[in-house]
């Protein structure tokens, strides 16, 4: 939690690793792309405070003390959910698994929630392993990947036949969150690896599954608004949004929030530090001091209130995940009800 | 004859961010030597790049180059990326995307290449109205504003110049604000949400810009 100026917020990180990208873990013959991608990761990190740049070291492997200081201890992060990440064409055992991040959840009860992951492509073994996954670890998420290869396929579609085998399956495992990745891209090579048209689909056809586009469609930004604003089940996670331009690019970081508040609305944001990309601590602090600026180029852009700050810090996520918020973080009964789904018939009613 | 070289990739675009490649700083050298051969190194912000854009940013530097009077052989390689192998031997062979990628990749980039022309016109028309709107411009007028009528800037020069690269309307007489998809003039009721629209598209792009301009720096300097 994270106290300032009598307020206090309840924080969820929503979207956060505990990576393995270490040489002891690259395939042999795939080593330039295990290295190639660990150090993209960390170029991303360099758009963060200086002071909390690591060394490529540890930002290949950092251990679970560092994680639990820099998340819970440093970071205020009160409840954080795992997002697994597996390409094993590149990591022997994984980047960022199911069982890496569970192993470590388990040993720190309440703290975590460790979701997992399916890929349509991997047919009955597939289901029968997100099965196993849902029942063992508890996931109440998964984290997707559609513009992953796999096995000579370059990506699907969330709308296609294939995927809503799984999603059926995955709903009726009692999974509700489903965390779409689109944003930059592992290998895309077709033309629309990054388009959003089919969780739009999707997320029609599921309305009881909650749909959260992780890094807003970067840099698809305006597809994505433009759909989010007519699902009322889609969800804007702001992994790398915060991250990535809050520090670094403060006016592009003030138009892309006041976008997404217009046309996404601050009912549907939430937060995700995208750990050990960047640490929350800043991110936590930075968004909590952070106001829309009163430069006339932002006139019409909504201005944040406390209430908005905890909302997209963690009430939302709270919600869409059933996570027990004691009363004192709680918002007062006028402040509308975080993650409400009535919000999205902005554009439809103009 | 470097010079010519130098203005010759300033029209190469990163389709994707709609700017020059050589502001964006993804020409890392370019030498020619006195009987004509010209040699441009690129280099992009990450390692993962998408390879689509990379590849057309290679082939249309090498376009330019061998255009120029006097450019009797041409060569232009992208370096750290992890295509750089098929992107720089599928340029210059002359093969496409289709068949650098062998197997790979199933259609040429032509239609990605429109996709994203028409995110710049939108983006473009933003940069062309705010100021209009600013000004007072009401929605009625904006609608019946012409190309030809509104107030010349080089927004506008640009905002024209990628309506012509894609075939839509572009002369004076053409309404400033069209739909990107079908060149169709917009009605007064769907200005409020075109503009939106075309201001979230530019937001987008800004963004995504500074991102990768934070990344090639780090990437390419001491840190």
């Amino acid at each position: 939690m994270y106290e300032k100026n009598g307020e206090k917020y309840f924080i969820v990180d929503s979207h956060m690793h505990y990576w393995n990208a270490a040489p002891d873990n690259w395939v042999p013959g795939a080593e330039q792309y295990a290295k190639g991608w660990i150090e993209c990761f960390h170029a991303y990190q360099s758009l963060g405070p200086k002071e909390t740049h690591w060394p490529i070291e540890k930002f290949q492997k950092y251990s679970e003390d560092d994680l639990m200081k820099d998340v819970f201890e440093d970071g205020h992060v009160d409840v954080a959910v795992f997002q697994p990440t597996y390409l094993k064409e590149w990591y022997k055992e994984g980047f960022n698994t199911t069982e890496r991040n569970a192993a470590l959840g388990e040993k720190h009860p309440g703290m975590f929630i460790a979701n997992t992951r399916f890929d349509p492509r991997d047919g009955d073994l597939g289901l029968e392993e997100l099965r196993r996954n849902v029942e063992h670890y508890g996931s109440r998420g998964v984290k997707l990947y559609t513009a992953e290869w796999n096995n000579g396929s370059r990506g699907y579609q969330l709308s296609d036949p294939g995927a809503y085998r799984f999603l059926e399956k995955a709903q009726e495992l009692g999974i509700k969150n489903i965390h779409v990745h689109k944003g930059p891209t592992i290998w895309p090579l077709d033309k629309d690896a990054f388009q959003v048209a089919d969780v739009d689909h999707a997320a029609t056809d599921f309305p009881e599954l909650n749909f959260i586009i992780e890094h807003v469609g970067l840099p698809r930004i305006d597809d994505f608004c433009y759909m989010a604003t007519q699902e009322p089940n889609v969800y804007a996670g702001l992994s790398v949004v915060i991250g990535g331009l809050m520090h670094s690019r403060p006016k592009f970081f003030a138009r892309v929030m006041g976008e997404l508040l217009f046309w996404v609305g601050e009912d549907k944001m939430t937060f995700g530090s995208d750990y050990g990309i960047w640490e929350p601590k800043w991110q936590v602090e930075g968004f909590v001091d952070w106001q829309m600026p009163d430069d006339e180029q932002f006139a019409d852009y909504q201005k944040l209130t406390t209430a908005t700050k905890k909302k997209i810090l963690g009430l939302n996520a709270a919600r869409l995940y059933d996570i027990k918020v004691p009363d004192e973080y709680q918002l007062p009964a006028e402040a509308g009800t975080p993650a409400a789904k009535d919000d999205a018939q902005l554009v439809a009613g103009q | 004859m470097r010079e010519d070289v130098l203005t010759a990739l300033s029209a190469v675009r990163d389709p994707e961010l709609d700017e020059p490649i050589t502001t964006l700083g993804f020409v890392a050298s370019c030498t020619v030597s006195a009987d004509g051969q010209a040699r441009v190194r690129l280099r992009l912000p990450t390692y993962f790049c998408a390879p689509n854009f990379a590849f057309l940013m290679v082939a249309d530097a090498y376009d330019a180059l061998v255009a120029i009077p006097g450019v009797r052989t041409a060569e232009v390689v992208l370096e750290d990326h992890f295509a750089s192998d098929a992107i720089n031997a599928g340029v210059a062979a002359q093969a496409g995307f289709v068949a650098s990628f062998d197997g790979e990749a199933v259609a040429e980039l032509g239609d990605l290449r429109a996709q994203f022309l028409r995110k710049a016109v939108l983006a473009g028309t933003d940069l062309v109205c705010r100021p209009l709107i600013a000004a007072g411009v009401t929605p009625a007028e904006l609608v019946a504003l012409t190309l030809g009528a509104a107030p010349q800037s080089a927004e506008l020069d640009r905002l024209r110049q990628r309506r012509a690269d894609l075939g839509l309307p572009a002369g004076d007489d053409a309404p400033l604000l069209i739909d990107p998809e079908t060149g169709a003039p917009v009605a007064l009721g769907a200005i409020p949400l075109h503009l939106r629209r075309a201001r979230v598209t530019q937001a987008g792009i800004d963004a995504n810009t500074s991102m990768c301009s934070g990344m090639l720096r780090y990437r390419y300097s001491a840190g």
